[in-house]
C-alpha cells in the first residue's frame, strides 16, 4: 500500500466527515430554517466528498473494506482531520467562523488538487471544488453580516474568531503526508495556497470588520490523530450503530 | 453486415431508460437532467454510465435502483452501472427540453447568463429575490416572487 497516499486522501476525507458531522448537528436547530437547511445542505456535500475520498483510500489501502469500514470502524487517533472542525458548534457566529476559516481552506486546496497527477484525486477535486465555492460564498457572506451587523452579533462574530483563530493554521501546516504528496506531484502546494487564503481571509474580515487575533499559537495535532477530546464525543455519536450493531445496514 | 441482431441497442436501451426520472423531480428523466452519460453494448454486455449532480445527491441511489427496476421488468438481466465523477456534471447538461419540464413543474430553470435575474415559473414576473442560496434540495436556491408573491425553487447553475 501507498501509505503517503492513503494518509493524504484519509486526511481530507475525515476534515469533510467530521465537518459534516457537526454540521449535521444544527439540523432541526438551525436559528431560522433557511439557515437550517443550509448548514444541512453543505452537511450533505461533505458528507459526499468525505464518501467519494473514503472509496479511494480503501482502494488505495487494498484490504477489501469499504468507506464504512473507514468512517465507522477506526478510532479517534486513527482520525487525521484538523483540530479546527471538531470544535463544538457554540453558537451560530462560531459554526460561521468555523467554516469559513475551513471554506477559504478548501476553495482553493480542491482547485489546486485538479491538477494532481492522480487520476481520482483530480476528478474528486474537479467535482467538489464548485461545492466548495458555494460553500464560501455562503459561509463568507455570514461572517460579513455577522461582523458589520448589530453591536450583540459583531461581539459574537469577534468572540468566536477569537477562540478560534489558534485552531486556523494547522489546516495549512504540511503534515509528513502533505509533503510526500507535494513531492510526489499529486499533492497540493500548502505555502502556496496559504498566501491566497490568507488574502481572502484579510479580504473578507475587514469588510466584516472583525480584528485578527494579534496571539498567534497554533494548536496541531489533528493530522497525526492527536485530538482534542471532542472527536471522541462526536464519534460515539457518528460510530454507535455500527459498534452496538456490527454490519448493519439500511 | 455480419451483425448479429442484437435485441436491445443503443436507441432502445435510451428510450427504456427515458422512464427513469429523478426521485426528487419526478418530471424529468435523467437524460435530460445530464446524469445519464452514456449506454455502452459490449459482447452483450449492457454498461450504463450515470454521474452525480452533486457529490452528497440523495437521489443517486435511488436512480440507480430505478435503472435497475426499469431494465429487468423489460427481461434485460445482462447490465450494469457505472458511476463516473469525470467530467464533472454541470447544468450545461440539461436539456431544452428538461428545462422546459422544470418550469412547467414550478421550478425556475437555471440562467447561465444572469443569475441574479430569475424568471418567476409560476407567473413570469422577473420582479424576484433570492430568500436562500440554499433549497429543498442540494441543486436548488428558494426564491420569492414579488409580483405573485409565491415562493419557489430555482435550479442553480452548477
Amino acid at each position: 500500500m501507498n501509505e503517503n497516499l492513503f494518509n493524504y486522501t484519509i486526511q481530507q476525507a475525515d476534515n469533510c466527515l467530521i465537518l459534516g458531522q457537526r454540521l449535521g448537528e444544527w439540523c432541526g436547530h438551525g436559528p431560522v430554517l433557511e439557515q437550517d437547511i443550509a448548514m444541512t445542505n453543505i452537511s450533505l456535500d461533505l458528507i459526499g466528498q468525505a464518501r467519494m475520498l473514503y472509496q479511494y483510500a480503501a482502494e488505495i489501502q487494498g484490504e477489501g473494506k469499504t468507506e464504512d469500514d473507514l468512517a465507522y470502524l477506526r478510532d479517534a487517533w486513527d482520525f487525521k482531520n484538523v483540530l479546527l472542525l471538531e470544535q463544538p458548534n457554540g453558537d451560530f457566529a462560531k459554526t460561521i467562523l468555523r467554516q469559513f476559516l475551513f471554506d477559504s481552506f478548501n476553495c482553493y486546496f480542491y482547485e489546486e488538487l485538479m491538477n494532481s497527477n492522480d487520476e481520482t484525486l483530480a476528478a474528486i477535486a474537479a467535482k467538489s471544488h464548485k461545492e466548495a465555492l458555494y460553500h464560501i460564498k455562503w459561509s463568507g457572506d455570514w461572517v460579513i453580516r455577522l461582523g458589520d451587523g448589530t453591536g450583540e452579533s459583531n461581539a459574537r462574530a469577534q468572540t468566536a474568531l477569537n477562540e478560534l483563530w489558534p485552531y486556523s493554521e494547522e489546516v495549512i501546516t504540511p503534515s509528513e503526508a502533505d509533503e510526500a504528496a507535494l513531492e510526489s506531484g499529486y499533492g497540493v502546494d500548502l505555502m502556496a495556497l496559504s498566501e491566497r487564503r490568507k488574502a481572502k481571509i484579510s479580504e473578507v474580515f475587514e469588510e466584516a470588520t472583525l480584528k485578527i487575533p494579534e496571539n498567534q499559537y497554533n494548536h496541531s495535532g489533528g493530522k497525526t490523530g492527536r485530538h482534542t477530546e471532542h472527536l471522541g464525543y462526536i464519534l460515539a455519536d457518528l460510530q454507535f450503530l455500527q459498534r452496538a450493531y456490527p454490519g448493519n445496514e439500511w | 453486415m455480419n451483425k448479429t441482431i442484437q435485441p436491445f441497442n443503443h436507441s432502445t436501451i435510451f428510450e427504456l431508460l427515458e422512464k427513469v426520472t429523478d426521485p426528487e423531480i419526478p418530471v424529468i428523466p435523467i437524460r435530460d437532467l445530464g446524469i445519464l452519460r452514456g449506454v455502452e453494448i459490449e459482447n452483450d454486455l449492457i454498461n450504463i454510465i450515470i454521474t452525480p449532480t452533486y457529490s452528497g445527491c440523495p437521489a443517486m441511489m435511488e436512480i440507480e435502483k430505478n435503472i435497475n427496476n426499469t431494465l429487468k421488468s423489460e427481461g434485460i438481466e445482462n447490465f450494469k452501472i457505472t458511476t463516473i465523477l469525470s467530467p464533472p456534471w454541470t447544468t450545461e447538461w440539461m436539456t431544452e427540453d428538461g428545462k422546459r419540464k422544470l418550469k412547467e413543474y414550478g421550478i425556475a430553470p437555471p440562467n447561465p447568463t444572469n443569475e441574479d435575474d430569475i424568471q418567476c415559473p409560476n407567473c413570469g414576473s422577473q420582479n424576484t429575490n433570492l430568500v436562500s442560496q440554499f433549497g429543498s434540495t442540494a441543486c436548488k436556491s428558494l426564491f420569492k416572487c414579488d409580483d405573485c408573491l409565491e415562493p419557489f425553487d430555482y435550479f442553480k447553475c452548477h
